[in-house]
């Protein structure tokens, strides 16, 4: 068999909406890339997102990329996929984005055949997995659905009360929609590797290598040094490693800059679990090959006897109200807990039903422990300032106000004992003091599936670029 | 007395998903890397202890040789975005480690 060709992937910026210089975009241009992807979201903004079906990114900020990609893309007739459209990949997310490239497509007169593949899981497909024989396995390892490590297993309830549920999709459904002649690709929720390892799978290039480099081309220059969310990063692969390099000279990638990412956001840097199976770095080798380029090799990919996808679930838990304060006075500041349970016990004797059954009070004291709550280990060390945040969770908007605002206004005017500043306790840089933060959304859902057909389960619409026929 | 601040390029902290916490630190050459495993530096019951947690909640501790770094994974107290959470992120956990030092020489 003849060896194949090296693969050459571009990879615009971290994600969609994070925006690249157009003159590394153009260097990328300059080496002939055969495929541009781009990894759009993220569960990290967490679950507010894909709880409520909106974008964590900006529409002119995406459109912005996208018309760069696009234009590029159809110009040279190589693939363009877009992965977790709209942050976190649901129906709603996917619609959005779609419409954005729908938009460019027109004003831009591009033509093509545009693959749009939905990753919604119906709730009744879930549900009927929990209640098979081995449905929720509760850690025994071999039921359909399963916890992930330090989560807990899945409620049926939870399953219910979601507003989407989405399944994070490997490759193989966007490798059938390039077979199916796809120009460009945009899906729900993808393992973010899969967008830059579909081309080089379907061409036959080894599935770990080809994920590992996705796995490294997801978050594009962060892997760099000085790392950014917001420039293109450059991949060759061929079949015993892959190279990969800066497009700016702004940056280079180092051996420790490209190690490091692999130990990003994931627990065990040997074993990355994804759709399908797992990526194996246990042989990884990386060699830095001149000031600016790193090669990767040895990585492979260890198939799981069964394909478990990762489903990642919303629930509205409620409505937010917050109000933002700061302190000053010593002795407020040396006596802030019992302050802070006075006022709490005045909130629950005035709203005695509300708050025992369904409300939530809290208090944050930025530059106490605001930042790392019960993990802060200089807890003790009072500050001479505190930024105080009072926030209410309630069922209703206006019950979360109500909440919020009467412990504001009993915190302003608290008696504790030595109080010297008796006109008021807290300096609010704002009025109105409160605001609407809106719903409120909790994860539901995050938890491994398994399914029979990773293709039939997720299919393609496929239409003209610009619009439905 | 070497301070870990001083011999690591990169101290982090970042989600492995919603329910936990992971820590990579990062050192400059290999040398400090291999010392740091040599003396035990990081272990379970030097995270628990800086993180105020039950060893149990240190989920992982991995040495990864190809970037010469160190990794500790946790339980998070609360996931990531549920109500009273401090860090949906998981972004600004890192600092405790700064402290941490080789030894008393």
């Amino acid at each position: 068999m003849t060896p194949l060709p090296p693969i050459r992937i571009l990879s615009p910026t971290a994600i969609l909406g994070y925006g690249f210089p157009e003159s590394s975009f153009a260097a990328g241009l300059k080496m002939n890339p055969d495929v541009i992807a781009v990894d759009a979201g993220s569960t990290d903004p967490g679950p507010y997102y894909l709880g409520a079906g909106i974008s964590f990114t900006t529409r002119p900020a995406v459109k912005r990329d996208l018309k760069l990609m696009l234009a590029a893309g159809r110009e040279r007739n190589i693939p363009v996929l877009i992965g977790s459209a709209g942050g976190a990949g649901a129906r709603q997310h996917l619609d959005w984005c779609v419409d954005i490239i729908h938009e460019i497509a027109t004003e831009d007169g591009l033509a093509g055949k545009l693959a749009v593949i939905p990753t919604d899981i119906g709730k009744d497909s879930v549900r009927a997995a929990l209640g098979g024989s081995n449905g929720n396995d509760n850690g025994n390892g071999n039921g359909a659905i399963r916890p992930m490590p330090a989560g807990p297993p899945l409620a049926e309830e939870a399953v219910i009360a979601s507003t989407n549920i989405v399944a994070q999709i490997g490759e193989a459904p966007l490798i059938s929609a390039l077979a199916d002649g796809a120009d460009v690709v945009i899906a729900g929720r993808c393992y973010d590797p899969a967008v830059f390892a579909a081309l080089p799978i379907m061409r036959g290039y080894p599935v770990g290598l080809s994920l590992h480099m996705g796995k490294i081309l997801e978050c594009a220059a962060i892997a760099a040094v000085p790392g950014s969310g917001a420039d293109c990063m450059f991949a060759t692969l061929d079949e015993t490693g892959f190279t990969v390099e800066t497009l700016s000279d702004d940056r280079i990638c180092t051996v420790t800059s490209v190690a490091a990412h692999t130990l990003y956001e994931k627990s065990d840097p040997y074993r990355l679990p994804g759709p399908g199976g797992t990526l194996d770095l246990a042989n990884t080798a990386f060699e830095q090959l001149d000031d600016r380029r790193v090669r990767v090799t040895g990585t492979i990919f260890d198939p799981s006897p069964c394909h478990m996808i990762k489903l990642e679930g919303a629930r509205r838990t409620g409505y937010r109200t917050v109000s933002i304060a700061g302190v000053r006075a010593p002795d407020f500041i040396a006596g802030l807990d019992d302050i802070l349970d006075g006022a709490r016990a005045t909130v629950t004797g005035q709203f005695p039903q509300i708050m025992q059954d369904t409300a939530t009070l809290l208090f944050r004291a930025y530059g106490r422990d605001g930042v790392m709550g019960s993990l802060e280990p200089e807890r003790h060390q009072l500050p001479h300032e505190i930024g105080l945040i009072i926030e209410a969770v309630a069922p209703t908007q206006d019950l979360a106000d109500a909440i919020c605002a009467f412990a504001r206004s009993t915190l302003l005017h608290f008696g504790y004992e030595g109080r010297k500043s008796t006109a008021g306790n807290l300096a609010f840089p704002y009025s109105p003091s409160d605001f609407k933060a809106g719903e409120v959304y909790e994860f539901s859902v995050y938890h491994l599936m398994r399914i029979d057909d990773p293709v039939a389960v997720f299919p393609a619409e496929m239409m003209p670029l610009g619009g439905r026929p | 007395m070497t301070c870990l601040a001083d011999v690591t390029s990169v101290i982090r902290s970042k989600n492995a998903g919603p329910y936990e916490l992971t820590l990579d630190i990062i050192f400059t050459e290999k040398f400090w890397f291999d010392e740091a495993l040599r003396c035990d530096l990081i272990n379970r019951a030097v995270i628990a202890g800086l993180y105020g947690v039950d060893e149990s909640d240190v989920l992982s501790i991995v040495g990864f040789a190809p970037a010469n770094a160190i990794k500790a994974t946790l339980r998070r107290p609360l996931a990531s975005g549920a109500v009273g959470e401090t860090d949906v992120y998981g972004a600004q956990q890192h600092a405790p480690l700064l402290k941490l030092t080789f030894g008393n020489e």
